[in-house]
């Protein structure tokens, strides 16, 4: 145990390198980039509101929550790509003893830090909007923990094969539109006429979206159809930190 | 301090990046202090630092910040991360700037920031892969007495293109021609490759007919002619240069003529 501590110790500074480094400097040096963070998906939570005349508050919350998620992780594919392509933070971390894993944790992690100003918000609004208990929000948290990692690992993945800032923007708007915006993250699957409702179960977050709709007692789920869900979305998230851990291009080849 | 030297694309970063972890070698090994590098990177890590070509410093980030976070993702603690961070700015007398957004900083000083995060470390082996490309001269002899102190108490690795940094700071230097190093040596060493002594450097195009009886015209800078030859035969094609009108310099060699020499013979000199 006595060994182990400074490794820990060591890993929990280089994790608190990525928050200082993308988020906390970030926000303290130029504070405007606050309001970006909360603009996104409340104005999408606004626009449902207003077109539902108020009967998908609850439900746009939730999906507040999950866009704002997904987007943080998602996050890392521009922010990394950033810090690699334009000032070589990547390389001068690789020839240190930061891991791959640790790096993108911080970073990860930073991404979460920038986020709170929207979390801070979502989370008044589901005070009054959702009734949730202990154990519906601990499977909410849990859900939106699942998204966050896929969309981390997504990110990372694909900022470490970005050559350029454009390019990585590119990306990540195409994967945020086809995951988060379109999929039924924001409204109830039920809205979308059914042949192409099934296209919809491409997007790891209508798993998530479901779930959390059933947990707010938007959606009524079946048990069989909650584990199912459950299961693709860990699936997933295995699936996608996988596909980090052995495709990501630390190390340049 | 070994300096490489080598014409664009001519591979120097690739070695860098190869030695420093940063990128797999497609054949061969590399090793440092022992270590291969290319099978064993986890364990030559914790001893090396880079400053890759065309970094920069993180503009919404001082000096400060720059430095304390280098070294927290090197895996100090907080507390002694920031007191480190602080020793080296002060020894590189950044005084308020230490405070300053990177944004705001010179280019000399900017790249400062990028030798105060290395210098900050404990590693035995600093990358340091063409630190002076863009900046003035008098930044770049700034920047050379940084250098000397980063030396003092480690191995430096350093490549560029400035023939007069590498003669100033170099105690061993690398040519390096088409991924191969075609020479070796001290500069002392390098010059006894070369068989003449003076170089006597055309200023213009086309290069008139000029008769040797010994020495050699190889390309130099931007493919003008240089003369390589003995300081007699060089007096000697200086007058009649003269009394064509042709503009030229004349100067005992220099590193850069060595350099060309070495380029033109791709390392073929039958010296050692």
């Amino acid at each position: 145990m006595a060994v182990k501590e400074p490794a820990r110790r060591s890993r929990l500074s280089q994790v608190l390198a990525g928050i200082l480094v993308n988020s906390v400097y970030e926000m303290k040096n130029y504070p405007v980039v606050l309001l970006n963070t909360v603009v996104s998906p409340l104005s999408f939570l606004l626009v449902i509101v207003f077109v539902s005349r108020g009967s998908l508050f609850g439900v746009g919350i939730e999906g507040g929550f999950i866009m704002a998620i997904f987007s943080a992780g998602m996050g890392l594919s521009t922010d990394l790509s950033h810090l690699k392509n334009d000032f070589k933070l990547q390389d001068m971390i690789v020839s240190s003893p930061t891991s791959w894993l640790t790096y993108m944790t911080g970073i990860s992690l930073s991404e979460i830090v920038y986020s709170i100003p929207a979390l801070l918000v979502l989370t008044i609004l589901a005070w009054f909007g959702l009734s949730l208990s202990l154990a519906g929000a601990l499977e909410f948290v849990a859900v939106l923990l699942l998204v966050f990692i896929t969309s981390s690992s997504i990110g990372f993945t694909l900022s470490t094969f970005s050559s350029d800032i454009v390019q990585s923007f590119a990306f990540t708007r195409l994967i945020s539109t086809f995951f988060s915006t379109i999929p039924p993250v924001y409204y109830p699957i039920t809205y979308i006429p059914l042949p192409f409702r099934y296209l919809a179960y491409l997007s790891p977050t209508t798993y998530a979206a479901e779930l959390v709709q059933n947990i707010g007692g938007y959606l009524s789920l079946s048990f069989t159809a909650v584990i199912t869900d459950w299961a693709i979305l860990v699936a997933v998230t295995i699936a996608v930190f996988v596909l980090a851990r052995t495709k990501a291009r630390w190390r340049e080849v | 301090m070994f300096v490489l030297i080598g014409r664009n694309g001519s591979g120097k970063t690739t070695l860098v990046r190869i030695l420093a972890t940063n990128l797999e070698s497609t054949a061969g090994t590399a090793t440092l202090n022992g270590i291969d590098v290319t099978s064993e990177p986890d364990k030559i890590r914790k001893r090396i630092a880079i400053v890759p070509q065309e970094a920069r410093p993180i503009p919404w980030m001082t000096p400060l910040q720059s430095v304390l976070s280098y070294l927290l993702w090197r895996g100090l603690g907080y507390a002694e991360a920031r007191q480190k961070a602080r020793e080296v700015l002060d020894r590189l007398y950044f005084g308020e700037k230490a405070d300053a957004l990177n944004r705001t900083l010179s280019g000399g000083m900017k790249r400062k920031v990028l030798v105060a995060m290395i210098l900050s470390t404990d590693a035995e082996v600093i990358f340091l892969d063409e630190p002076t490309t863009g900046l003035d001269p008098i930044s770049r002899r700034d920047f050379w007495e940084v250098l000397q102190e980063i030396r003092k108490n480690r191995f430096v690795v350093l490549t560029t293109h400035y023939m007069e940094e590498a003669e100033q700071l170099a105690d061993t230097i690398g040519v390096l021609e088409e991924g191969r190093l075609i020479a070796l040596g001290t500069l002392d060493e390098l010059r006894r490759r070369m068989r003449y002594n003076y170089s006597v450097k055309l200023l213009s195009l086309p290069a008139p007919a000029v008769s040797l009886t010994e020495g050699e015209m190889v390309k130099g800078r931007d493919d003008l002619p240089v003369i390589l030859t003995t300081e007699e035969e060089a007096f000697r094609i200086a007058q009649n240069l003269s009394r064509e009108g042709i503009r030229f310099t004349i100067n005992p060699v220099v590193l850069e003529d060595i350099f060309f020499y070495l380029v033109h013979h791709g390392g073929n000199t039958g010296g050692g």
